[in-house]
């Protein structure tokens, strides 16, 4: 399991099975002690228990919300844009964790540090474009250079991220299983700190593209063009990537050494290849991901990375880990969740600075989705394949 | 062989090795120089008046270019060798030449922030840009002297290596060793030795000459062998006595350098009875939890709520009587997590309690919790667990290591009983094989309820001393950092191992904490040293030994199946 037999993934045949059925359903044993019997009534009742307080501070909270009249339908078009904007970020950095631990059952923890080096890399030039007066000379020359910056990010993320693979993960490739995790780590705190002794520890303001400030001119929507560009271009992205996995050779290449490496192999798919491939691709995805959070948030430093990381993971985890669009969708779901969920389920309930606990609700939706269904909303290919 | 240009094309093929060293020394010297190691601790002397800390980080680069370049040089001869170690040396230092014309062009700074004057002054001792060959002659000297001293025999090289070691090493921690000196009789030494900051030329000296000659000496001693030759009774007669004296060793600690670094193995301490705990969950059970801190907090904080004399406390009772409530609602805040999560499977479990421990520190912190719990500002005024007046031995953080060290003791007494019980045994089997072990008996879910409680209960008396040393705790001090230290310092310490457990505290809290000066670069260190050894060390610093068999004989196992199943399988690294 998680210890000390050699090729961690023999060794661990059922990690990401669902759960066997739940307790009280069907006495398969048939000679159950009554402490055991007690043991599994307990948890049962704890469960629903769980289940029912979930529902009803989120029903409750709903109607109370909405019945008070606080908020206007303006305000929830808002907050549900926002969502849809972060989301959209979210689900382009979970793209790579769950691609990663499709191929390699491994948890790259310092994912997010890589999308943070996507950020940095657009900042630069961003500035270098600014300076040379390109940024902002008009409408279409504030889209190149926004391209231009994400090409960039998307190359350095990406070069980080496969030599990151050749020196941390590589070697660790049959290690036992919380090797690579703790390589990982310390990949992450590398890479923070050596962002923070390179461009030093200070908050870097993203310069403004004006063109993108300006509000969409759709009434009630309230949009700012660059709402639209982060949403529209991961979405872009993200078939774009879909249609590489399911339909060309190198796609299929991924997906065969996800399912089976030593049988790929001997199918004559370069495995190695592959996992590379798999790394660079959700790096590239990441890297575009931090210039799109830069020009959405407009500051960027050394520990950008960090949490948007962590949420990144849970909305792979949401989505069912290992699968592509899932992740798109967990992130998504992730993104709205947090945004809308604090005002939605909480204001209601008279919590006070109901904001503050936006990611106690991202987080228990995670635990919620990992207890009920381990899967993911949209169920895991590997789970079945691979048991 | 035969054809004069395939033969010259071989030759000089035979040279990539070098030139590879070569070229990932260049990466390493022009990344100390950028991430800022190299001019932040030009101020900060190694030996005083000869070397400062910044150079000395490039000056062993550069070094340990040539060292490895001279092993992979492509013909044995010591000459060769040599020329080996000197082009790769030169090579890195090629590096830095370029950064010095590239920065005396552009402007580098508007990217890097530490592409400053200042580091193109350093790397040509002050001579100006137009001096910028001076770092390949320099590398080219060091990597040609490292490729030397490669190319010598055994019993002289390792006294050499080992006394840079150890010159190294004191001119870190000069000052940790210096200030408690000068207190005691041992002044005249402590100022002959070091220099307000870093060793005097006289100590790296007699420090180089001590270190080497122990080294040198060492194998004429052959301790170990003589050990292992002694009868039973015989290596007891020694091993209790080396005990006794590492056991009062130990217990002089937080006097021998001062209240800092007592505050540093207290923490230290906290970590290795945490880790204790964590060795339960993770070590025997398999149970990753990366949401310990929560534990941890509830133990902190109900210490906190008992006893603090506060705006928040609400008995005022003293430490000790609330210890036991702190354990006790750990582990039931244990139950109450692990009962619905216990079914999830490996790194979903790592995920889900990843979770819960963000959920307890973010609600902890939260206005909605703040009239019970203080919110951001935390809970103050929480007593010592002994009242002492202000200059008593046992004030500070002096007691609490202790009281840690006490605790530690009980928990890897209780591991220690526990592994070999019936609960240790279904836990080995759970960590092994689920399903296997559900086959043979073993009720999985109260089994890893009681793994998760016992850990959880653990964490709790860590979170409980951890409030007793510093009298106020705050919802940020619950960082998932906490958690991710405790598992790593498990792994690093090598899994299931107690003594590891020490080992990886010491590693990877301890010399952090004293690395303060460096400021944020310990952090750094701290990410390539956990790469490091997870690369090089995969089982952990010390491993225990069934881990050790166990990992053997699988590996040579699977070897021997691998081989005859898939010989033309593709190479892993």
């Amino acid at each position: 399991m998680t210890t000390i037999s050699p090729g961690g993934e023999a060794a661990d045949p059922a990690a990401a099975r669902p759960p066997g059925p739940p307790p009280g359903q069907g006495g398969r044993r048939a000679s159950v002690r009554p402490i055991e019997r007690l043991t599994d009534l307990a948890i049962a009742a704890f469960l629903w228990a769980f289940r029912i307080v979930v529902l009803l501070v989120v029903v409750v909270g709903s109607i109370a919300t909405l019945a008070s009249g606080k908020y206007s339908l303006e305000t929830w078009v808002d907050l549900i844009e926002n969502g849809l904007t972060l989301g959209s970020i979210y689900a382009l950095i979970a793209l790579g964790y769950t691609m990663v631990y499709g191929i390699l059952r491994m948890i790259n923890f310092a994912h997010g540090d890589i999308f943070a080096g996507g950020a940095f890399a657009g900042y630069f030039v961003a500035v270098a474009l600014a300076g040379a007066g390109l940024l902002n000379a008009n409408p279409v020359a504030s889209l190149l250079s926004v391209g231009l910056m994400i090409v960039v990010a998307m190359a350095a993320s990406t070069l980080m991220a496969v030599g990151l693979e050749r020196v941390a993960y590589r070697p660790l490739r049959n290690a036992p299983r919380l090797v690579p995790l703790i390589s990982a780590i310390g990949a992450s705190f590398f890479l923070e700190y050596t962002y923070r002794g390179l461009f030093g520890p200070g908050i870097y303001a993203y310069p403004d593209v004006a063109v993108l400030g300006e509000a969409v001119p759709v009434p009630i929507l309230n949009m700012q063009w660059v709402d639209v560009l982060v949403i529209v271009s991961a979405l872009l992205m993200m078939t774009v990537l879909y249609l590489f996995v399911m339909r060309t050779r190198l796609g299929t290449s991924i997906r065969a050494v996800s399912e089976d490496r030593d049988a790929a192999a001997l199918m004559g798919i370069d495995a190695n290849r592959a996992i590379v491939l798999t790394f660079a691709v959700g790096a590239a995805m990441a890297g575009a991901a931090g210039v799109l959070y830069g020009l959405k948030f407009t500051q960027v430093y050394f520990y950008t990375g960090f949490y948007p990381g962590i949420k990144a993971f849970t909305a792979a985890v949401l989505g069912g880990i290992g699968n592509i669009p899932g992740a798109m969708l967990g992130g998504l779901f992730l993104g709205l969740i947090e945004s809308v969920g604090p005002t939605l389920f909480l204001d209601g309930l008279n919590v006070p600075s109901p904001n503050q606990l936006k990611d106690v609700i991202g987080f228990t939706m995670l635990v919620l989705v990992l207890v009920f269904r381990p899967s993911g909303i949209l169920g895991e290919r590997i789970a079945r394949g691979r048991a | 062989m035969s054809h004069p240009v395939a033969a010259q094309r071989a030759r000089v093929r035979a040279w990539s090795p070098v030139v590879r060293i070569g070229l990932l020394g260049g990466v390493v010297a022009i990344y100390l120089c950028l991430v800022g190691i190299v001019p932040t601790f030009d101020e900060r002397p190694l030996i005083t008046g000869v070397i400062s800390l910044g150079q000395a980080s490039l000056l062993l680069a550069a070094l340990a270019t040539g060292y490895l370049a001279a092993q992979r040089s492509p013909d044995p001869r010591r000459s060769v060798e040599i020329l080996a170690g000197a082009l790769a040396g030169g090579l890195g230092g090629s590096f830095l030449a370029v950064l010095v014309l590239l920065g005396s062009v552009v402007n580098l700074r508007a990217v890097l922030l530490h592409a400053s004057p200042e580091l193109y002054e350093i790397l040509t001792f002050g001579m100006g840009t137009a001096w910028f060959w001076v770092p390949i002659a320099v590398g080219a000297t060091a990597g040609g002297l490292a490729a030397f001293s490669a190319s010598l025999p055994d019993a002289l090289r390792r006294p050499l290596v080992w006394g840079i070691a150890g010159v190294v090493f004191m001119g870190l921690f000069a000052g940790y060793l210096r200030t408690p000196m000068l207190t005691t009789a041992l002044a005249p030494a402590a100022r002959f030795l070091f220099a307000p900051e870093g060793l005097t030329v006289a100590g790296a000296v007699l420090v180089f000459v001590i270190t080497a000659g122990a080294v040198a000496l060492q194998p004429r001693l052959a301790i170990d062998r003589r050990y292992a030759a002694l009868p039973p009774a015989g290596q007891r007669t020694v091993l209790v006595p080396a005990l006794a004296l590492g056991l009062v060793i130990v217990l002089l600690f937080p006097f021998a350098f001062g209240p800092f670094f007592a505050m540093a193995v207290a923490t230290v301490a906290i970590y290795v009875l945490m880790g204790f705990g964590m060795n339960i969950t993770l070590g025997l059970a398999g149970l990753l939890d990366l949401g310990f801190v929560a534990f941890f907090a509830v133990g902190a904080y109900t210490v906190g709520l008992l006893t603090s004399t506060g705006e928040f406390g609400l008995a005022g009772w003293p430490w000790w009587a609330a210890v036991p409530f702190a354990v006790l609602f750990a582990m039931m805040f244990a139950a109450f997590l692990g009962l619905p999560i216990l079914r999830i499977r490996g790194d979903y479990l790592a995920i889900a309690t990843l979770g819960f421990g963000e959920i307890v520190r973010l609600l902890a912190g939260s206005d909605l919790l703040k009239a019970w719990l203080g919110g951001p500002q935390g809970i103050l005024n929480i007593p010592k667990p002994i009242p002492v007046p202000p200059n008593h031995p046992l004030s500070g953080p002096v007691q609490i290591y202790y009281i840690a060290l006490a605790c530690a003791l009980v928990v890897a007494f209780v591991a220690w009983r526990l592994r070999g019980s019936r609960l240790g045994r279904s836990w080995m089997a759970i960590r092994e094989d689920e399903d296997v072990a559900e086959a043979t008996g073993v009720n999985l879910v109260q089994t890893k309820l009681l793994a998760y409680m016992l850990g959880g209960a653990f964490a709790g008396l860590g979170g409980a001393v951890f409030a007793g040393l510093v009298n106020s705790i705050f919802a940020s001090s619950m960082a998932l950092f906490v958690s991710i230290n405790v598992v790593a310092l498990v792994v690093v310490g090598g899994m299931g191992s107690n003594p590891g457990v020490v080992v990886g505290a010491i590693f990877l809290i301890g010399l952090p904490e004293l690395f303060r000066e460096f400021s944020e670069y310990r952090y750094l260190l701290y990410g390539v040293a956990l790469i490091a050894i997870m690369l090089y060390r995969p089982i952990g610093l010390l491993p225990s030994k069934i881990t050790r068999r166990e990992l053997y004989s699988a590996e040579e196992l699977e070897a021997t199946a691998e081989s005859a199943i898939s010989p033309a399988r593709p190479a892993a690294s």
